[in-house]
């Protein structure tokens, strides 16, 4: 009865949202082994550009090993084969002629615990530049660092004490230190694996900021087991479930009407 | 609804909720009923009791708000739970208003008993017993989450548009037949909107309804186009 009430409704003209919208990366039928054991199976997902598209799915879904084949860094996990395409800009990134450490550069990431090298503030965020080649002078690399904590919302608490160590800040702070080296070597994409997790509810909420931010200018691939904060700061919402991606859509439709039974499950907290 | 949430005291906390709709549904009925036996029957205790009752249902409504409010901070619910707890804000908002629509009736019920009585009033009754029809259907519905029945509700609201529309004319025409009866009139008239206002609301309900099982809306353009 809703089917034929609803074809009344007028739906020609109008594209659907997707369409109008790039995608930065891209990836197809993308499967990936653990050894014997097969983690991804055949995984298509568009990443939108200037987006915040956000994983979600139980613990051991494959989310972390989905994002890490963003970066090839699963390449540095010896018993670990991907198969499939997954490109940038329309590149492929698993080809031969890809530089890997160039790549990783423009595909940055933050892990769930805040990793600050065990250097000063002003060397964690001055090391990528550095190796990078990015920059000529000492002057230079001050103005890069600068810019780089200011648009990780860190200048103003740092400001005063670049030359002390990274790990001696708050957890919170240390995460945006880690932003702000993933955004000195201008990155393109920032993956970013559960950054919250270690942190208490403002430094998340500063975190969640930022990340709305940092959008304008990167496009971003989050991991969280926190639903509600994926409904906050994504744009798109991608379920994942034993390493297949179930459900991808608007995150505004994932968490109010999502299609598939078992995204249902899983946002209402009835799963398994 | 088929699943048990993990934490079973969510499912407790849901459970509570859709029976206090379902209490606020069978008091609405109960109000409509009792507005119509003082309309058509001249019960006049039945028009008291209406008057009475009716800060029971927005005492429930209060509850319903209140439950639904601890269910977001506490549970941050999502999909069709969200849709569920959201709804049944405005799900007890439509009762209570039908409950406000059913005390009116009952108000000028017993104003009527003085006037001199009219005709219109029989097909008021029919109108009536449409409209409580509408609404106990709309309140099974949700309580058995049966969408069939409630679009079948959504499309009887067409009818009581036309009935009050026939009634509308039939009355203005006593009123120019038999100036006397005017101030009666007056009151069937109002009396007549209110039964299409609970109309209004048992479609509303019917559509909120449709929205907590599927996640769409269904297109409102009918009610304006018929
Ligand atoms: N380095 C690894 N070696 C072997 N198996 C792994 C490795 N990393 C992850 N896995 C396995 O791959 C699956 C997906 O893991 P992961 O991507 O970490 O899931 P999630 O991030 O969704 O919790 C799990 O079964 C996990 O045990
Ligand atoms: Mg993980």
């Amino acid at each position: 009865m809703s089917e034929a009430v609803r074809a009344e409704a007028p739906t020609a003209s109008r594209p659907a949202i997707a369409e109008v919208r790039e995608s930065k990366m891209r990836t197809r039928h993308v499967d990936l082994w653990y050894g014997a054991k097969q983690a991804l199976f055949d995984v298509d997902l568009d990443i939108n550009a200037n987006e915040v598209t956000a994983l979600i799915g139980p613990s051991g879904c494959g989310k972390s090993t989905y994002l890490r084949c963003l970066n090839r860094m699963n390449d540095t996990i010896d018993i670990c084969r991907t198969e499939g395409d997954i490109r940038l800009d329309g590149e492929d990134i698993y080809d031969r002629s890809v530089d890997v450490v160039e790549l990783r550069a423009r595909v940055g990431m933050v892990f769930q615990k805040p990793n600050p090298f065990p250097k000063s503030i002003y060397d964690n965020v001055a090391y990528g530049p550095r190796i990078h080649g990015l920059v000529g002078t000492k002057a230079e690399l001050d103005a890069l660092v600068e810019e780089s904590l200011t648009r990780a919302a860190l200048w103003g608490e740092v400001k005063d004490r670049l030359a002390d160590p990274g790990n001696g800040l708050s957890g919170g702070q240390q995460q945006r230190l880690c932003i702000a080296r993933a955004i000195a070597v201008g990155p393109e994409v920032i993956l970013m694996d559960e950054p919250c997790s270690a942190l208490d509810p403002i430094a998340t909420a500063h975190i969640e900021e930022l990340i709305d931010d940092l959008k304008r200018e990167f496009t971003i691939v989050i991991v969280t087991h926190s639903m509600q904060q994926a409904a906050r700061v994504s744009q798109r919402t991608a379920f994942f479930h034993l390493g297949k991606l179930i459900e991808v859509g608007e995150t505004d439709d994932i968490f109010t009407s999502p299609q598939q039974q078992m995204t249902q499950d899983y946002i209402t907290g009835r799963f398994g | 609804m088929t699943r048990e949430h993990i934490v079973q005291s969510f499912d407790v906390a849901i459970d509570e909720l859709v029976n206090t709709i379902a209490e606020l549904g069978g008091l609405a009925e109960a109000q409509v009923a009792g507005a119509l036996a003082a309309l058509t029957q001249r019960d006049m205790a039945a028009a008291d009791q209406v008057r009475t009752t009716d800060a029971r249902l927005d005492a429930l409504e209060e509850k319903v708000d209140q439950m639904a409010v601890r269910l977001f901070a506490l549970r941050q619910p999502m999909g069709v739970d969200l849709r569920l707890i959201a709804m049944s804000l405005k799900i007890s908002n439509d009762l209570e208003r039908i409950g406000d629509y059913a005390s009116s009736i009952a108000k000028r019920a017993k104003r009527l008993v003085g006037e001199p009585s009219v005709q219109a009033t029989a097909s008021l009754g029919r109108m009536g017993h449409l409209v409580q029809d509408m609404l106990s259907d709309v309140v099974d519905a949700y309580v058995e989450r049966d969408v069939r029945k409630g679009m079948s509700v959504w499309h009887r609201d067409a009818e009581v548009d036309d009935f009050y529309d026939s009634l509308f004319r039939e009355i203005i025409t006593y009123v120019l037949e038999d100036p006397r009866t005017t101030s009666a009139c007056i009151d069937l008239l109002f009396i007549a909107k209110n039964l299409e206002r609970i109309g209004d609301h048992a479609t509303n309900i019917a559509e909120r309804l449709h929205y907590v099982v599927h996640g769409d809306r269904i297109n409102r353009a009918r009610s304006e186009t018929a």
